[in-house]
C-alpha cells in the first residue's frame, strides 16, 4: 500500500471568463452546421475545443479572458494527515477541490488518490426540499456515495447527531436553516471514506454544533483517514490540521506546519508583515523632532518571526531616530486584534531614560511580551513617542506590523483542553487555588 | 488518477451499474416529488393521455373523420397516446436533467449518465398507471390481448425509452451549453407529435415513404402498440426495423457525445 494517499503534480486549471463572445457561442452556428451539412468531422473537431476547453488558441499566454485557476499545483498528502487548505477567495481553492472530487477535469497534470473519496463540497448536497429527512438522508447518503445498507446501518446515528429525532419524517422544507444544515452535516460526517474532501462546511451552523463537527473530524481522523479541509477560520485550520499549505492566484505559496502557512497568510492577508522598517529618513514618520525607523516582531535570537506560540514570550523591537535634543520622550506600543479591539498599552519605563532628555541619534528599544497573556489570533503593533506635557505626538505609526499568535492545545496553556470559541483579547494563565471545606 | 482526457473517450458503462444505487434514488426521488402537495396525485398520469383522448376524438375523429384503420377512433388514439406520453415525457425531462440538477453536477460526482437516465426511467410508474387504463378500454371495446401482444408491449417500451433517452443525451448535452434547447423541446415534441401515427393512422402513407417515416422511431412503437395490442393484419416488421436503427444510432451517437462533451459541464453549466 502506498504511503501517500492523495498525490498531486503540476495540475493547472484553465477557464475562460469575461463578456466577449465565448468561443462556445459563435461556434454554435458551426455545430448545427455541422449537423445538417455533411461533414461531421468538423463538429467533432471544432467540438472538442469548445467543450474541453483545452488546447485553446493562446494557452500559454494569459489574456483578458482567460485565467489559469490553477497552476503548477504539487503537493503529496500522507495516508492519515488532515491538510489544510487556505487562501484568499478566488485563490483556487474550491476549483482544486473540484478537480480532486471528479467534478471537473484539470487542464494539465493529474492527481493520484488512493482509497474511496468522499466529498463535501456543499452542505446538503442533493436534498430536496419536498422530502422528509428521512427520505433525504438516503438520497443525499448515496449522493455521496454511500451504499444503502450503510446508510440504514448509521441512520440512527445520523439522526441523533443531527438532533431531529423529532422531525425525521417531516419535509425538510418545513426546518429550520439550522436544523437542515444539521441533518446535511450529519449524514457526510457518517461518510465512511478512506479521503474526505471538505470545503468550507463548517462556516454554518451555532457555535455549538461547529464544535460538535470539529470533534467529529479529529474522530475522523483518528481513524487514520485523510482529510482535505478548506476554511476562512484559520483558528480551525490551525488548530483542526497538522499541515497547512497557502494557494493564492492559482499556485501554492506555502506548505508547512499550519500554524506558521496560517500566521503567513493572515500577515499577508492584512498586507503586513512582522517587519517594517522605513530606510528613508525624510518620509519616515515622525516630525522634526523624532522618527520612526523601524518596527520587527523577534525570536529570542533575534529573528524577525511572525508566529508566536501562546505560551512563549515574543520581542517587540522599535528603532527611532531622535533628530533634536532637549525632550522628554515616552516611546510606547500600541497592540490591537484583528477586530480592531486595542488589547493594550505599553510605554517606555525604563529607569535610566524615565523623565531624562534624550540626546540626538538613535535608539533601539525592545520589549518582551510575556507568553499566556494574549488570546489566539493576530496582533497588530503600533509604534510610536510623545511627549508631555504639553502633550505632543512626535511618531506613531499603527498597525505597522504583526504577529499571530497560535494555540496548539497541548493542554497547558489557558485554554485547558477547551477546544471552542474563547473570547477575549487577552488569555493569562492564572492560577487557581481551590480549598475544599467538606459538607457546610 | 484523475488526468485530462482528450478525445473521443469510452462510455464505461460499469461505472453506470457501480453506480445503480444512485439511479435508484434518482428515480425514487423524482417519482416521490412528482405528485408531492397535489391534490389528485399519480391520476394527473391518466388525465393527461385520457384528456388528449377525448380533444382528439372529438377534433380529428368526429370532425375530421380521420381514418382509424378500422378501430374505434378513441381507442386507436389512446393506444398510441400512452407510449407518446411517456416519450414526450421521458424526453422533456431527460433534455432539461441537467440544468435541474446543476447543483448536483457542480457539488458531487456521479456519471452524468445517470440523471437523463433517471428522467427518463422515471416515466415509467406512470406509464404503468395509463397502461392499465388502456387494457381497461380495450377490454371494454373488444377482448384482452394475448400475453405475446403483452410481450411486444414491453420490447416496443424499451424501444420508446431508448429514443427518448438518445434524443435526450444529445439535447440535454446541448443543453448545458446553450439554453436554447429549452426552448426547442416543447416546439420539437409538438412537430414530433404530427410526425407520428398518433391522430391518424400510417396507412395514409404509401410505401416506400412509409418506411422512411419509420426513420421516426415512435412510428414503430406507436404502430407496434396498435398492432400487438389492439390486432392488424400483419406486424409492421419493416416499420420496426427502420425504427430500431434508427434509434440505435441515436443512441449510440448521443452516449458518444455526452460522455466527450461530460467533462466541462460543471465548468459552462
Amino acid at each position: 500500500m502506498p504511503e501517500f494517499s492523495v498525490r498531486v503534480k503540476d495540475l493547472a486549471k484553465y477557464y475562460s471568463i469575461g463578456t466577449r463572445p465565448r468561443p462556445g457561442e459563435a461556434q454554435l452556428r458551426e455545430i448545427l452546421a455541422a449537423i445538417f451539412l455533411p461533414g461531421l468531422r468538423k463538429l467533432s473537431r471544432r467540438g472538442a475545443q469548445t467543450w474541453s476547453a483545452q488546447n485553446l488558441p493562446g494557452a500559454a499566454a494569459p489574456t483578458d479572458d482567460h485565467i489559469w485557476a490553477l497552476r503548477g499545483v504539487s503537493f503529496d498528502v500522507p495516508r492519515g494527515q488532515i491538510l489544510g487548505i487556505i487562501g484568499p477567495n478566488g485563490a483556487g481553492k474550491s476549483t482544486l477541490l473540484k478537480i480532486l472530487s471528479r467534478i471537473t477535469e484539470p487542464t494539465e497534470g493529474r492527481a493520484e488518490l488512493c482509497g474511496r473519496i468522499a466529498s463535501l463540497l456543499e452542505v446538503g448536497v442533493g436534498f430536496h426540499p419536498e422530502l422528509t429527512g428521512r427520505e433525504n438522508i438516503y438520497l443525499s447518503g448515496a449522493l455521496l456515495g454511500m451504499k444503502k445498507t450503510e446508510i440504514r446501518r448509521n441512520l440512527d446515528e445520523i439522526i441523533a447527531f443531527a438532533e431531529v429525532e423529532k422531525f425525521v419524517d417531516t419535509p425538510v422544507k418545513r426546518y429550520s436553516s439550522g436544523m437542515y444544515v444539521r441533518l446535511a452535516f450529519a449524514v457526510a460526517a457518517h461518510l465512511e471514506s478512506e479521503i474526505l474532501i471538505v470545503d468550507e462546511v463548517l462556516a454554518v451552523g451555532d457555535s455549538a454544533f461547529q464544535r460538535k463537527c470539529i470533534n467529529k473530524m479529529e474522530d475522523v481522523r483518528q481513524h487514520g483517514r485523510t482529510i482535505l479541509f478548506v476554511s476562512h477560520n484559520m483558528a480551525v485550520i490551525a488548530r483542526l490540521c497538522e499541515r497547512a499549505i497557502l494557494i493564492s492566484g492559482g499556485v501554492v505559496q506555502k506548505d508547512g506546519p499550519s500554524p506558521e502557512v496560517v500566521g503567513a497568510y493572515l500577515l499577508s492577508h492584512l498586507r503586513t508583515s512582522s517587519e517594517r522598517s522605513w530606510p528613508d529618513l525624510a518620509t519616515a514618520p515622525g516630525d522634526e523632532i523624532a522618527r520612526l525607523r523601524r518596527l520587527r516582531v523577534v525570536d529570542e535570537l533575534g529573528r524577525a518571526h511572525d508566529t508566536v506560540d501562546i505560551r512563549k514570550p515574543t520581542t517587540i523591537e522599535m528603532t527611532y531616530d531622535v533628530l533634536q535634543s532637549g525632550w522628554v520622550l515616552w516611546p510606547y506600543l500600541l497592540f490591537r486584534n484583528e477586530a480592531g479591539i486595542c488589547a493594550f498599552v505599553t510605554r517606555d519605563l525604563d529607569p535610566e531614560w524615565r523623565g531624562r532628555e534624550r540626546p540626538v541619534g538613535r535608539f533601539v528599544s525592545t520589549v518582551e511580551i510575556p507568553g499566556n497573556l494574549l488570546a489566539e489570533g493576530v496582533l497588530l503593533v503600533g509604534g510610536g513617542a510623545y511627549s508631555n506635557p504639553p502633550f505632543r505626538i512626535h511618531f506613531y505609526d499603527g498597525d505597522s506590523v504583526a504577529f499571530h499568535i497560535n494555540d496548539t492545545h497541548d493542554g497547558d496553556s489557558a485554554r485547558g483542553d477547551w477546544q471552542g470559541d474563547d473570547p477575549g483579547v487577552v488569555r493569562p494563565l492564572l492560577p487557581w487555588i481551590n480549598v475544599f471545606e467538606g459538607t457546610p | 488518477m484523475i488526468e485530462p482526457a482528450r478525445g473521443w473517450v469510452p462510455l464505461k458503462l460499469s461505472e453506470l451499474a457501480e453506480y445503480r444505487e444512485v439511479l435508484y434514488f434518482l428515480i425514487w426521488r423524482d417519482v416521490k416529488v412528482r405528485y408531492r402537495q397535489t391534490l389528485i396525485g399519480a391520476a394527473w398520469a391518466i388525465i393527461q393521455p385520457l384528456v388528449t383522448m377525448v380533444v382528439f376524438t372529438v377534433f380529428f375523429g368526429r370532425l375530421a373523420k380521420m381514418p382509424s384503420d378500422g378501430l374505434p377512433y378513441p381507442l386507436f388514439a389512446f393506444a398510441a397516446l400512452v407510449p407518446w406520453t411517456f416519450f414526450a415525457r421521458g424526453l422533456a425531462q431527460s433534455s432539461e436533467s441537467l440544468v435541474a440538477n446543476q447543483h448536483l453536477i457542480t457539488k458531487v460526482y456521479i456519471p452524468r449518465l445517470l440523471l437523463p437516465l433517471a428522467r427518463v426511467l422515471g416515466g415509467l410508474p406512470d406509464l404503468g398507471f395509463s397502461f392499465v387504463v388502456l387494457l381497461g378500454m380495450i377490454w371494454w371495446y373488444q377482448s384482452l390481448p394475448s400475453l405475446s401482444g403483452l410481450l411486444w408491449v414491453l420490447a416496443l417500451v424499451l424501444l420508446a425509452m431508448a429514443t427518448a433517452l438518445g434524443v435526450g443525451l444529445w439535447l440535454s448535452a446541448l443543453n448545458v451549453q446553450y439554453r436554447d434547447i429549452q426552448y426547442v423541446v416543447p416546439f420539437l415534441t409538438q412537430l414530433w407529435l404530427f410526425a407520428t401515427p398518433i391522430a391518424y393512422p400510417s396507412s395514409l402513407l404509401s410505401e416506400p415513404w412509409r418506411t422512411v417515416y419509420a426513420l421516426n422511431p415512435m412510428v414503430g412503437v406507436v404502430d407496434g402498440f396498435r398492432w400487438a395490442l389492439l390486432g392488424g393484419t400483419s406486424p409492421p416488421l419493416a416499420t420496426l426495423a427502420a425504427s430500431a436503427l434508427a434509434t440505435f444510432i441515436t443512441l449510440v451517437s448521443g452516449a458518444f457525445f455526452f460522455r466527450r462533451v461530460e467533462r466541462s459541464f460543471a465548468d459552462v453549466i
